[in-house]
């Protein structure tokens, strides 16, 4: 972990300028971006595929909860300085791979490594101090603490977080004083400086996410792990958030996040893993994925662009009638779960 | 109205008398428990029962020093904080509030259990322990002084100095425990742990140095209780004081220094004057016997209290020091 006290990030293959990047620029990332796509474009689309220069390698780790399998997962990884992209349905088990990897949760078999070192056993602290941060699914901004003192505990070893040092407030001071400066930086680049002492309790949810994300920067990690990022975000600020993900490309970091809108998936990964039913079913570059046959079956069944013979279609029709008739005066019941698709099979 | 201006004194005593610093050291200590840490503690009277016996048994049991007998109970809460924290604190917030409560009365049901007497004294207690703390008092501990209208004895007031000498240094060291690096982690925790965690800190150890820190501040109310006494009787340690100090803590306002404290004087001051106010006016005849009777006085007080403490809730739940911002959001 670097220990340099003022610059925020911009460590590995960040070029100068990458610090300074403003917030919603997508104009200069020549950099790193084209680093990390030019070293995965000639990489085949197929599942558990080497990558040149992998931050985080998965092998056989499963996950289960009780008879259900959420993860199961042969191989897998990450490209260092790129955005992967983790997409799949609900239930795919995208979370639960988030947690196992940053130590939540325990697998049932398998092993990680981040830059070879495994991450089987450790705790999920032990995890961070090595420089995989993470945000949650569901922002967890702690409420009765301001937005500053939010910041200033993603800060890293601080001496003043000892229970002794901590009466000695001339031990602690200087490093104080250095991480506010630093978060105020940060601050100003999400722009929440003007909210800095008020209760984070008060944000909206997507200043929520924006300080998440912010305070995870604190901790000058290595890897970022985004869990929806973008959910119950408006448009607008969904654009500025785009901009802070890639931003965090363009100084070197490695990037990983589970979103469910493609649109922002194309926009941003340099690499995409689809998950379904707790297995990668397909990897490659944004443009490949759509293509994908297991992908569409994932999410839109197997068989939903087959056309529908005769004979199925009145079927659908009679049992459809049927069920109408069945729930006479239940109408919310026949809306939602008699409706005659065939395309129902989305889970 | 001279009765109730003696009331009025009389409470004024117990604003500052032994019981608002027993109430208020296990409120500081609760307060770091709850307020700060977000950690159910119940069972805080169970470390006032062992400060209190720690002193009790070493001293009159082993004749060792009085000065000892404060290590043994502060060492004595110590390892009941660990015991208590290594299985549960790695679990959800409301195991350690079941074992915690649970643990506080069974510690009591031993004490005064038959097979612990020869060490505790069982149901009678111990006592004459606190010779050496009276004799180190400048003044004399059995002449009686009159300070406005109130009655001290020079060991009452001895124990008062000593204790409220005591609460001003641990609201100091909560105060600057809680501007600090540590206290924002400890905050934090109250917040949201897995939030915490993922940010790099080691949240079941700030969770054991605050139930431990919580623990023998505790501790250090039983033995003011008991020194003050100048006994420990196990059947003294109740649950109830533990909710006691949780409603000190609550009108004082939880996650403020100063709150447990004035919370503990207030409440003290309001139970006293209760009692004494209410039995005057029924010995004048305001109130007709009929109507309450100066038996029934010692209960009816706290069925007051309780419907103040409601009334506060409802127009301030922050109570009387907190910060109402705080309290309304919601803690996600």
């Amino acid at each position: 972990m670097p220990a340099e006290p003022a610059a925020h990030g911009a460590h590995a293959a960040g070029p100068g300028e990458a610090a300074a990047v403003p917030a919603r620029g997508s104009g200069s990332d020549r950099g790193p971006q084209r680093l990390a796509q030019a070293a995965l474009k000639d990489l085949p689309w197929e599942v558990g595929v080497a990558k040149p220069d992998p931050a985080i390698v998965v092998d056989g780790v499963t996950r289960t909860f009780g008879g259900l399998t959420a993860v199961s997962v042969d191989h897998l990884e990450i490209q260092r300085g790129g955005i992967t992209g983790l997409i799949g349905p609900n239930g795919a088990g995208k979370t639960t791979l988030f947690n196992l990897l940053t130590g939540f949760d325990q697998p049932n078999t398998g092993t990680w490594s981040y830059d070879g070192r495994s991450l089987g056993k450790l705790s999920p602290h032990q995890v961070a101090r090595l420089g995989v941060v993470r945000t949650f699914q569901l922002t967890k901004a702690l409420s009765r603490l301001t937005v500053m003192q939010n910041m200033l505990l993603g800060a890293q070893q601080q001496r003043g977080e000892n229970f002794l040092s901590a009466l000695l407030p001339g031990t602690w001071r200087k490093q104080e004083a250095a991480n506010t400066e630093k978060a105020m930086d940060l601050l100003r680049r999400f722009k929440l400086d003007a909210k800095k002492d008020d209760f984070a309790g008060i944000l909206s949810g997507g200043q929520r996410k924006l300080l998440e994300m912010a305070r995870a920067l604190m901790s000058d990690p290595q890897v970022v792990m985004l869990d929806e990022p973008m959910a119950g975000v408006n448009p607008a600020l969904t654009q500025s958030l785009l901009g802070h993900v890639k931003n965090l490309r363009e100084e070197g970091m490695t990037v990983i996040f589970v979103e469910h809108d493609m649109d922002v998936v194309r926009d941003i990964s340099d690499w995409v893993v689809v998950m379904a039913a707790g297995k990668v079913i397909a990897e490659g570059p944004p443009e490949s994925i759509s293509q994908n046959r297991a992908v569409v079956d994932a999410y839109l069944g197997a068989h939903h662009d087959a056309p529908l013979t005769v004979e199925e279609e009145d079927r659908v029709l009679a049992e459809a009638s049927a069920a109408i008739a069945r729930d006479e005066g239940t109408d919310a019941d026949v809306l939602s779960s008699d409706r005659p698709n065939p395309e129902r099979t989305d889970r | 109205m001279s009765d109730l201006l003696n009331a009025f004194a009389i409470a004024g005593k117990a604003f500052f008398g032994f019981q608002a610093i027993f109430f208020a050291l296990l409120a500081i200590g609760i307060n770091i428990h709850f307020g700060y840490t977000g950690l159910l503690n119940f069972g805080q009277i169970a470390f006032a029962m062992l400060g209190g016996f720690g002193i009790a048994i070493s001293v009159s049991q082993w004749g060792l020093p009085f000065w000892v007998g404060v290590v043994v109970g502060v060492a004595a809460a110590v390892a009941l904080a660990l015991l208590l924290g290594l299985p549960t604190l790695r679990l959800r917030a409301d195991y350690l509030a079941i074992v915690t409560i649970a643990t506080s009365e069974g510690l009591r049901l031993v004490f005064r259990s038959v097979s612990a007497t020869p060490v505790t004294g069982g149901t009678r207690g111990l006592a004459a322990f606190n010779g050496d703390f009276m004799d180190l008092a400048p003044w004399d501990t059995q002449h009686r002084y009159r300070i406005l209208g109130t009655t001290w004895s020079g060991g009452e007031l001895w124990v008062a100095l000593i204790g409220w000498v005591l609460v001003i240094l641990f609201s100091l060291l909560t105060w600057q425990l809680m501007r600090s690096p540590w206290g924002r982690v400890v905050k934090a925790i109250r917040e949201d742990e897995d939030a915490v965690r993922a940010l790099g800190k080691n949240v079941y150890a700030y969770k054991m140095q605050s139930l431990v820190l919580g623990g023998v501040i505790g501790a250090f109310g039983g033995m003011v209780y008991a020194v003050s006494t100048g006994s420990a009787i196990p059947d003294q340690y109740q649950s109830a004081n533990t909710f006691l100090a949780y409603a000190a803590l609550i009108l004082g306002g939880a996650a403020r220094v100063l709150g447990p404290v004035l919370g503990s004087m207030i409440l003290l001051f309001l139970l006293q004057f209760a009692d004494t106010g209410l039995r005057a006016l029924i010995s004048n005849g305001v109130i007709p016997e009929g109507l309450l009777s100066s038996t029934d006085v010692a209960q009816i007080r706290f069925v007051l209290v309780g419907l103040g403490l409601m009334l506060l809730l409802v127009f301030r739940p922050q109570g009387i020091f907190g910060d109402r911002r705080e309290v309304m959001l919601d803690a996600r």
